[in-house]
């Protein structure tokens, strides 16, 4: 008897459709891996099978968890059936916790909710939860609020909450999507245990294929609300029949064509940089500690070069950026494009500014959102001395629209108009149209949606062969670094742990840290990549 | 927290210093020679000078300075020149009315405040939503002294419910004394109230709109559960800031209701001093409304901390 059951499910939204006959199935110690891109449906059916819907939502077909007739069930019947017989963990764990309860509280009110037992007894086995979840109770007391844990460590809360009273079945939507690949790693391998240890059936919805692969059993693929190909793990990846499914595999594993043109003359220089921050006393009378997040970094950039920088969150590789950028002064070392500083006399340097600009990884939250597209992309122009004007200005906006992809009526529309591969794009072409000699792209790409992600690779590869751009890309993205740069930094700690040729340094890692993440990055299996 | 508490005091205190400061530069310093303000252009050179000397202006700024701040620690505000009473005195009657007559518009206004936004909240784009919106809408818009002039027409004139005006005093008794109140308060309390219900109303979704609330929706609360339990409190801040603002302006800015109820407030006293020129009176009931202002801040800060363990820093 399988644990969740939804077939033919059809969903509407306000009149207008989002799933269409959907079906799938989880069985007990089984894990059913849903694949997809963003608004494809995944979630969506997660949440019909809690009934926790967007208002005005409407369901037709049957959704059955553990016996139940989801469909038919009263709210109450509901809030019964949520937390006892499926639990359920979130892509947020920064945002999925009540910021101002402790986690032991929360972790016990799962179980308050659903039984009748005392505070102390609900908190003793919220403990018990917090333990199974590799949260021990000598390091991580009930009492810890979760702004201070970090993320792998609150996404371990979220699901001890879900697990608490051993559901029979638990939704995980896209859990370590927001983790760093090691965390990633630690929490699909707990979640793995829990599988095993509990005989849950488990629901793990994700846009990356690689994670799918390595733990599901089952494998759905679902596109704008349908199931186009669903099957075992173990075949579906060699046995693909839909064309949606092999173009999804295809942009996953995608590696853009380069010339890679690399001159021998360095173009950025970075030598021991250093860069401090000074943290607030403990106390007035406290002494004030020094942070150091970038520690005496050196390295090249070589002209027409394409060069990756990867590390986890807290690496320093953010602040690496701002310093580089000139956004920032140095405590320690210099940094120099084309033999000038990016920062001089306690203010950056114009001349050499100009001749750098940066593609960060939001596409919705880096534009203003009331500004013409035409406006947006001139922002870089106040670096120049003489901007163009008239004409000249409207030639270098259709130039820079053009050389991304765009059109020239695009120019007076709003930045709302456009999907979110778009908008980085337009990001790129608003990097473009000064004619900038580096561009640094900071998880330029790792918001995207697999197949737009590969067209925005193909077009950054188009650029540097065609302008002779050279590329500073930052990410934590391990597979888009490998198939985009010639070198690559690996980082820890505000240091360079490793640095070489991108081939050499992934196939044969020398710092254990560089071979902690490649062994945690998850993969698709070796005949199918 | 007790660093947190450390670093609020500190600030209490340094704001004061500089607010009075500020104050006494204003009034005593800036405009020129204080006794030839108080006494207006036609004064006699020797009463100037008597003046001068009673108010002990001839010493150097510094001093002036030090004297009346050290006279305001030890609770002596100086003489009022138009009254020749204490000052101090002065204000404690009015204070006895000013401060209830406060505290009394604002139960009165959280009272309406936290029922209604939380209700319309709870059913947003309901008719009970749309409703205390609109309400809400005339609340803010309504003037509440025009508001108060209906309300003595209605409850006063015609009902014969609550006397137009005037406070019969404490010794009247408590009930009494709070009845006589009761319609300065009410006007006081309406456009108040009207703001921090929309204030409530809107921080209430934002929080519902949270991540955690599904989180705790999908543990097996429901909607109700889950507003009492997790996002009230969290909503909470916006909303103290907004109390914290009206306690303040309810303290001094209820001149016009007082005018409007004659009652002999800290508003009115403010006002007659102005017109009197009475220097010292103004000068003393500035200062105590910023004090009033600066600790209802510290409250303020003390209730966030409470309700948020963030603010309390790590352990």
């Amino acid at each position: 008897m399988s644990l969740l059951k939804i077939e033919k499910l059809n969903l509407s939204i306000h009149g207008s459709q989002i799933l269409h006959d959907v079906s799938m199935q989880v069985a007990p110690g089984q894990i059913l891996g849903v694949i997809g891109e963003s608004g494809s449906g995944k979630s969506m059916s997660a949440f019909a099978a809690m009934q926790l819907l967007p208002n005005g939502a409407t369901c037709e077909g049957q959704v059955t968890v553990a016996g139940q007739d989801v469909l038919a069930l009263s709210e109450t019947q509901l809030c019964q059936m949520r937390g006892r017989d499926v639990g359920m963990v979130f892509q947020e764990p920064m945002t999925a916790l009540n910021p101002i309860r402790t986690i032991g509280d929360q972790v016990a009110e799962t179980i308050l909710i659903h039984e009748n037992v005392s505070k102390a007894e609900a908190l003793e086995r919220a403990a018990e939860a917090l333990a199974r979840a590799e949260l021990p109770q000598d390091r991580f007391p009930l009492s810890r609020y979760p702004f201070e844990l970090s993320g792998g460590q609150r996404q371990r809360v979220v699901i001890a909450m879900a697990i608490a009273l051993r559901p029979k079945l638990l939704i995980a939507d896209e859990p370590t999507t927001a983790l760093d690949v090691t965390t990633q790693a630690q929490i699909l391998e707990l979640l793995k245990r829990l599988v095993a240890e509990d005989q849950m059936g488990l629901m793990l919805i994700s846009h990356d294929l690689a994670v799918v692969a390595d733990l599901a059993d089952e494998i759905v693929i679902m596109q704008k609300g349908r199931v186009v190909e669903s099957g075992p793990a173990a075949t579906l990846f060699r046995d693909m029949q839909h064309p949606y499914s092999k173009a999804l595999l295809a942009a996953s594993t995608h590696v853009p064509d380069r010339e890679g043109a690399a001159q021998d003359q360095p173009l950025l220089s970075v030598r021991d940089v250093v860069r401090e921050y000074t943290l607030h006393a403990n106390g007035w009378l406290g002494k004030t500690s020094k942070l150091k997040a970038v520690k005496g970094v050196s390295f090249d950039i070589r002209k027409g070069e394409s060069l990756g920088l990867v590390g986890e969150s807290g690496c320093g590789k953010s602040t690496l950026t701002r310093a580089i950028l000139g956004l920032e002064e140095v405590q320690g070392g210099e940094i120099l494009l084309d033999g000038q500083p990016v920062f001089s006399g306690k203010k950056p340097n114009r001349a050499v500014r100009r001749r750098m600009q940066v593609v960060f990884q939001d596409p919705y939250g880096s534009f203003n959102p009331r500004w013409k597209v035409s406006r947006l992309i001139c922002e870089p122009m106040h670096l120049l001395d003489q901007p163009p004007k008239a004409q000249a200005l409207q030639d270098a906006m259709v130039e820079a629209m053009e050389s991304v992809g765009l059109t020239a009526d695009d120019l007076d529309k709003y930045i709302h108009e456009f999907s979110g591969g778009q908008r980085q794009r337009i990001a790129i072409a608003r990097a473009l149209i000064i004619k900038p000699d580096l561009i640094i792209l900071d998880e330029a790409v790792s918001a995207l949606d697999v197949s737009v992600r590969a067209q925005v690779l193909d077009l950054l590869a188009d650029l540097s062969d065609r302008f002779g751009l050279t590329y500073l890309f930052i990410s934590h993205d391990l597979s888009v670094v490998r198939s985009i740069t010639d070198r690559v930094l690996v980082m820890k700690s505000g240091e360079i742990v490793e640095q070489g040729e991108t081939q050499a340094v992934f196939d044969a890692p020398q710092h254990d840290y560089t071979k902690e993440l490649i062994a945690a990055a998850p993969v698709l299996p070796a005949d199918v990549a | 927290m007790l660093h947190y508490l450390l670093k609020r005091l500190l600030s209490l205190a340094v704001s004061l210093v500089v607010a009075s400061l500020v104050i006494f530069l204003a009034l005593e310093v800036v405009p020129g020679d204080p006794a030839a303000y108080m006494l207006g252009i036609n004064a006699q050179e020797d009463t100037l000078a008597a003046l001068r000397e009673e108010l002990g202006l001839n010493g150097s700024v510094v001093e002036r300075y030090l004297s009346w701040a050290g006279g305001l620690l030890q609770g002596d505000f100086g003489t009022s020149y138009t009254y020749r009473t204490p000052v101090a005195e002065m204000i404690g009657e009015r204070l006895w009315i000013s401060l209830p007559l406060a505290l009394y518009a604002l139960t009165l206004s959280t009272l309406i405040a936290f029922p209604a936004g939380i209700w319309a909240a709870s059913k947003r784009g309901s008719p009970v939503d749309v409703t205390v919106m609109g309400v809400t809408q005339l609340g803010v818009a309504i003037p509440n002294f025009w508001f108060a002039m209906l309300m003595v027409l209605v409850f006063a004139i015609n009902l014969r419910w609550f006397s137009a005006g005037g406070f019969v005093g404490w010794d009247a008794g408590f009930l009494l004394a709070m009845k006589s109140l009761t319609l300065p308060a009410i006007a006081l309390a309406l456009p108040q109230a009207s703001i921090l219900a929309r204030v409530m109303r809107s921080s209430l979704l934002d929080t519902l709109s949270e991540d955690f609330i599904r989180t705790a929706r999908a543990k097996g609360l429901s909607k109700r559960q889950a507003l009492w339990r997790h996002a009230l409190r969290n909503a909470l801040i916006p909303v103290l800031t907004i109390i914290g603002l009206q306690f303040s302006f309810l303290l001094a800015g209820a001149i016009i209701i007082e005018n409007v109820f004659f009652l002999p407030g800290l508003g009115r006293l403010v006002f007659q001093s102005i017109s009197a020129r009475d220097l010292i009176v103004v000068e003393s009931v500035v200062m105590l409304l910023v004090f009033a202002v600066i600790v209802v801040n510290f409250l303020v800060d003390l209730a966030y901390a409470i309700v948020d363990p963030r603010l309390r820093g790590r352990r």
